[in-house]
């Protein structure tokens, strides 16, 4: 979601895959493991069986679709600590049913709507899988949808809900790199986790762009 | 009670609450200003309301056919549903289809603005 549209020079997608040897065949294929085996069981879960066939014809089409749409092969970090994922969801489960109901009394309510913004956030991780899924939490969480993306610079600009003041973007600001956060503590690598924890110290300034993208962008 | 009765219970409570939220994203489809503040009524309350939903079904069938079932359907909705919200947030601000005067911040309109420029180069 987070690229729609949006195509830098020198991205890696831009490149035309080489000639592949066999050993990077083999990596690739271990790269895209968890795609197929993820595909081969929605495939068994949609035909709701259990069975050898719906197995082999599932690794079938699991091999179609990722051989005709092709995608730049998601980079994993290779971490994986359930404890902090198993933090992250319930956090972000207690923020689903916090901002559900605060937008459902909000449409409901007499006040209705004040002020919003469209808040940019500078995230600390270069990497797509990190932004991605941060992305997709910011905007399941009921109040901010991410309107924009600069995966060059990894910034992400989002619109909220009721930010009327100073204070509310800053805390905005900050909800998000706690998001990013227990996402990189869950998956993110090494490096990442270190650069967050570091980030984490540095206080309400956090998340703000240091410099504006400079790269074109299409409108 | 019987401990059916008590799922029974829980199942109706939560078909409440899923019916609640959906009540208020149409609410809040009406009374919200602008195209962009009217997206996070349409899309938002329907995760957890769907949630909410499923989670009657699934206390009401009490069978892993359903679940399965379920699941996918859960899945696929909270991995579609930001991909189109983005991409009506982002068609809406760049049609100019929200009202600046209820912005506070707009970090957005200057890099829009920049790149509208570099383009027309």
């Amino acid at each position: 979601m987070t690229n729609t549209g949006t195509v830098y020079p020198g991205a890696p997608e831009a490149v035309p895959p080489a000639p592949a040897t066999r050993k990077e065949l083999r990596w690739r294929l271990w790269v895209q493991l968890p795609l197929l085996i993820t595909l081969v069981a929605l495939w068994m879960l949609l035909w709701g069986t259990l069975s050898w066939l719906s197995f082999v014809s599932g690794m079938l089409v699991a091999f179609a679709v990722t051989r005709s749409f092709y995608l730049p092969p998601v980079e994993l970090s290779g971490r994986f600590n359930p404890f902090w994922f198993a933090v992250f969801l319930a956090r972000f489960a207690a923020d689903l049913v916090v901002g559900s109901f605060g937008v459902a009394f909000q449409a409901l309510g007499p006040r209705g709507i004040t002020r919003n913004s469209m808040v940019a956030v500078d995230l600390v991780t270069r990497s797509d899988f990190i932004i991605t899924l941060t992305s997709i939490a910011i905007s399941l969480i009921p109040g901010s949808i991410v309107a924009e993306v600069d995966r060059h610079e990894s910034i992400i600009y989002l619109h909220a809900l009721t930010t009327d003041s100073d204070e509310a973007v800053i805390a905005l600001r900050l909800k998000v790199l706690s998001v990013e956060r227990a996402l990189v503590r869950a998956l993110g690598s090494a490096a990442d986790v270190k650069a967050t924890g570091v980030l984490a110290m540095s206080g309400p300034t956090a998340g703000i762009p240091v410099s504006p993208p400079r790269k074109g962008r299409d409108s | 009670m019987m401990p059916d009765d008590v799922l029974d219970l829980l199942a109706a409570v939560l078909l409440l609450l899923g019916a609640f939220l959906s009540m208020a994203a149409g609410v809040g489809l009406v009374r919200f200003p602008d195209a962009l503040s009217r997206l996070h009524a349409a899309t938002k309350p329907q995760i957890l309301g769907l949630i909410f939903i499923l989670a009657a079904i699934a206390l009401s069938s009490r069978s892993w056919s359903t679940l399965l079932v379920l699941a996918p359907i859960l899945v696929f909705q909270m991995l579609t549903s930001p991909i189109s919200a983005h991409m009506v947030a982002r068609a809406g601000y760049r049609t100019g289809n929200f009202r600046s005067d209820l912005m506070h911040v707009d970090d957005l309109e200057e890099v829009v603005e920049r790149a509208t420029r570099e383009s027309a180069d």
